[in-house]
């Protein structure tokens, strides 16, 4: 299981309220969009889900995110297990300026996972399958990682978290630095993965949520308005400014 | 006024920015290379480099004032370098921004501003009477100490201010903790920057005399010293002496004493810039 049930959550920036009151139930192996107009709480939202957020000054939250019917925020949560479980992918491709394969076997090596180097490369071929870039880079696994294109760095990035093994993948708007085409083949990927993890992807880009997801939550103000089945949020929203945002008038 | 064409008026500007580029090289490059005629055959016939001062400091070698800044600077880097480091890692990666770490940022920037007699004073105040540790070569390292770390703070804090804030949420957000991501993404990504800037602060206090002076300096000793407790000669200050407390002395003898503490200090400036380029290769973001 792998589902997130977001219950009463609120956020804050030291006195700013990002996120208010969130309720919202995320279902599992499937891709769930994020959409809204800029500064509406998105990537707050997403950066809760992993707890990447604790990492900034003043951020203080109150609620629930139940991963798996466990509240995260609990005292005695180990966040480095968390963040193992629920991986993260962001805007800008960030490789570590180290080789394509310290980059896959980075989380492996420090978190200790695995110590035995066979295993290791096992790992690392099936993470660089699993993004469809093996036969690219299996011949040169020791050069930079900073030498492959934006898309490519974008696929080891997905590696990289796929390595750890988590259930969940928060995708940050993944495709805003890429051109259309290599776009259109994350999109794909993301499509694939999520057979097997739950997807949690945040999008400027209406069509490409409208593509690729099951489910979309439109959020605006910090308020979470309307989620739905993404067909029901493009064609007939319930809600009237959800309408005025799937519709262009705003945003 | 007469209004000149563009393509002239470029001209002029261009020529007029050569000019203070030349007119900034050239002290430099005059004083290099009268140092190293005036100074080379000494300098070359290295029994001055390798034997003790003898009758007077009018005869013999250098030895000892050469030994004691290089005893200097190397025990200065090891003590001051780690705590540098770690001052730095602890208000960069781990301080919560409030009053009290403002106003210890505030007060490292500040300190690297006081010039260095007033260190020199602080040093003959704390080491060399407080804790009575007599004018010595430890009570001259740990005042270069004083003096180096809150430079040594500020340039290792904008080496790890230049690792892409990207690079650790990356990390963390692997479930990577807060340690081992400094130890694996943040510190190998700054220690180029680090290294340089340490480098270059350290080859700066080779040349120092003030904050020495009462702290660590002795005129002249014929021997080597055997324990930190002892005084030491060092080369800027032998420079001075030998220049004007000593009438009838070679003046290529003082030329020499010169060429040694610019190739020290060029030599460190060469490691600095090599490390530099050496990181700079592997890496590009
Ligand atoms: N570190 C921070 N400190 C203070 N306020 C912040 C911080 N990060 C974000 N905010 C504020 O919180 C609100 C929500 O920001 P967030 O980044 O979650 O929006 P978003 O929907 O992802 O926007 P975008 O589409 O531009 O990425 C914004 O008003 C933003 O100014
Ligand atoms: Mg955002």
């Amino acid at each position: 299981m792998s589902n997130i049930e977001i219950k009463n959550f609120n956020m804050y920036y030291t006195n700013f309220h990002a996120l208010k009151n969130i309720n919202i139930n995320i279902a599992e192996k499937r891709v769930t969009a994020i959409i809204g107009p800029s500064g509406c709480g998105k990537s707050s939202l997403l950066r809760s889900i992993n707890r990447i957020n604790d990492t900034v000054d003043g951020v203080h939250t109150s609620g629930e995110i139940n991963i798996s019917g466990k509240n995260i925020y609990n005292i005695e949560v180990n966040v480095g297990i968390l963040r193992r479980n629920v991986g993260m992918v962001f805007q800008r491709p960030n490789p570590f300026p180290i080789s394509i394969y310290e980059n896959v076997a980075f989380g492996l090596k420090v978190n200790r996972i695995y110590s035995n180097k066979n295993v290791i490369d096992d790992v690392i071929e099936k993470s660089l399958k699993a993004v469809l870039l093996w036969n690219h880079v299996k011949d040169k696994l020791r050069k930079s990682a900073l030498s492959l294109t934006l898309e490519q760095q974008q696929r080891l990035c997905i590696a990289r978290v796929i390595a750890v093994a988590p259930s969940i993948i928060l995708l940050d708007e993944p495709c805003s630095s890429l051109d259309p085409i290599a776009t259109q083949k994350i999109e794909e990927l993301i499509m694939q993965l999520s057979n097997k993890y739950t997807i949690v992807l945040v999008t400027h880009n209406m069509q490409q949520a409208a593509r690729i997801s099951r489910s979309t939550a439109f959020m605006f103000l910090g308020k979470l308005i309307e989620f739905d089945d993404t067909e029901k949020i493009f064609t007939n929203p319930s809600i009237k400014e959800t309408e005025d945002y799937v519709s262009g008038r705003f945003g | 006024m007469i209004k000149l064409s563009p393509r002239l008026s470029q001209k002029i500007s261009y020529l007029l920015l050569f000019l203070a580029t030349v007119l900034a090289i050239v002290p430099g490059l005059l004083i290099i290379s009268i140092i190293i005629a005036k100074g080379k055959d000494v300098f070359f016939a290295w029994d001055f480099l390798t034997l003790m001062p003898i009758n007077g400091m009018l005869d013999g070698g250098i030895f000892p004032a050469i030994i004691g800044t290089l005893l200097l600077i190397i025990i200065t880097i090891f003590l001051s370098l780690p705590i540098g480091i770690g001052a730095a890692i602890y208000l960069n990666e781990y301080a919560k921004d409030n009053l009290l770490t403002r106003m210890i940022k505030l007060s490292i920037v500040n300190l690297a501003g006081v010039p260095s007699i007033v260190y020199g004073l602080f040093g003959l105040g704390i080491f060399v009477m407080y804790l009575k540790l007599g004018v010595s070569i430890i009570a001259g390292v740990l005042t270069l100490s004083v003096m180096e770390l809150p430079v040594i703070i500020t340039t290792s804090r904008s080496a790890l201010k230049s690792v892409p804030y990207l690079f650790r949420e990356a990390s963390l957000s692997l479930g990577v903790s807060r340690w081992d991501t400094i130890k694996y993404i943040v510190l190998p990504n700054a220690i180029p920057g680090i290294l340089t800037g340490v480098i270059l602060s350290i080859a700066r206090i080779a040349g120092e005399t003030a904050p020495l002076l009462f702290t660590a300096v002795a005129f002249y000793t014929p021997y080597l010293p055997h324990s930190i407790y002892d005084q030491v000669m060092i080369l800027p200050y032998h420079l001075y002496i030998t220049a004007t407390q000593i009438p009838n002395i070679g003046k290529d003898r003082i030329f020499a004493t010169a060429f040694m503490l610019l190739m020290i200090v060029l030599t460190m400036n060469f490691i600095a810039i090599i490390i530099r380029i050496y990181f700079r290769k592997n890496r590009k973001w």
